[in-house]
């Protein structure tokens, strides 16, 4: 499924539309710890955290995450919304905790 | 470090905002280099751990960056405190990184492990009160 069409479907509210919606989104990752996910985060992958900070679009941008979905209704601060803008990250946002969230992109991409 | 292409970058210190532009830029003339995904990954990946570790313990530092046909060196060079127990500071979820670094979800003591597992060669030379160089090596 492409970044495009989980934007559609998900319902999740969009923070910011990247310049990858062509991309295929092939896994899902859940991981709140940047050193972590730097070393693990999939390419192509969707990234669900709460950690919305310019650091996690820094980590995106070099692992070549799909998409980042925030969950548990975290926000993007000012100075992360201005990077996921200039650098092209497709960032996404969901109320639910982690799990969930993780679980219902999961159902999406692989329906 | 050898013959080739030589990049060069000044990591600011205490700027969290800054720090991946470096990688970044490598990643980027990698890419346009057409060297492998995994290669480029490695790189961007033990490069931007180089550059939070010099935010956060360093006041910045410097980073000279050769890219050759065999191999990609990066040398990370840094004026901060140094690094008292290399060994210690080798081993995975060992940090000493303080409690605002952490609420950014650094500090989880996987920087330099990071930097080890995903090059082919690496070397801290370290004095307390001087500094420390990080020479790392990746082949292409």
């Amino acid at each position: 499924m492409k970044v495009k069409d989980v934007i559609e479907q998900s319902g999740l509210e969009l923070v910011n539309m990247g310049d990858n919606v062509d991309d295929e989104v092939g896994s899902v990752f859940c991981c709140d710890l940047l050193s972590v996910a730097m070393g693990k985060a999939p390419a192509g992958g969707a990234w669900i955290t709460v950690m919305g900070n310019v650091n996690t679009l820094a980590v995106a941008a070099l692992t070549e995450t799909a998409l980042i979905v925030l969950a548990e209704g975290s926000d993007l601060d000012d100075a992360a919304v201005a990077k996921a803008s200039q650098q092209g990250i497709t960032v996404l946002k969901s109320e639910k905790p982690v799990y969930e969230t993780a679980k219902d992109i999961d159902i999406l991409i692989n329906a | 470090m050898g013959e080739g292409i030589v990049l060069k970058y000044n990591v600011p210190g205490d700027d969290f905002t800054r720090a991946g532009e470096a990688s970044g830029a490598v990643k980027s003339q990698l890419k346009q280099m057409q060297l492998s995904p995994d290669v480029v990954r490695r790189v961007a990946i033990a490069m931007y751990e180089g550059e939070i570790n010099m935010v956060i313990h360093a006041e910045g530092g410097t980073i000279e960056v050769c890219i050759t046909p065999e191999y990609i060196d990066m040398v990370l060079k840094d004026k901060g405190p140094g690094i008292p127990d290399v060994e210690k500071a080798m081993q995975a979820g060992y940090s000493t990184a303080p409690d605002n670094v952490r609420n950014l979800g650094f500090g989880a003591g996987m920087g330099l492990p990071n930097m080890k597992k995903y090059t082919d060669e690496m070397k801290v030379e370290t004095t307390l009160g001087v500094g420390t160089t990080v020479t790392m090596r990746i082949y292409i």
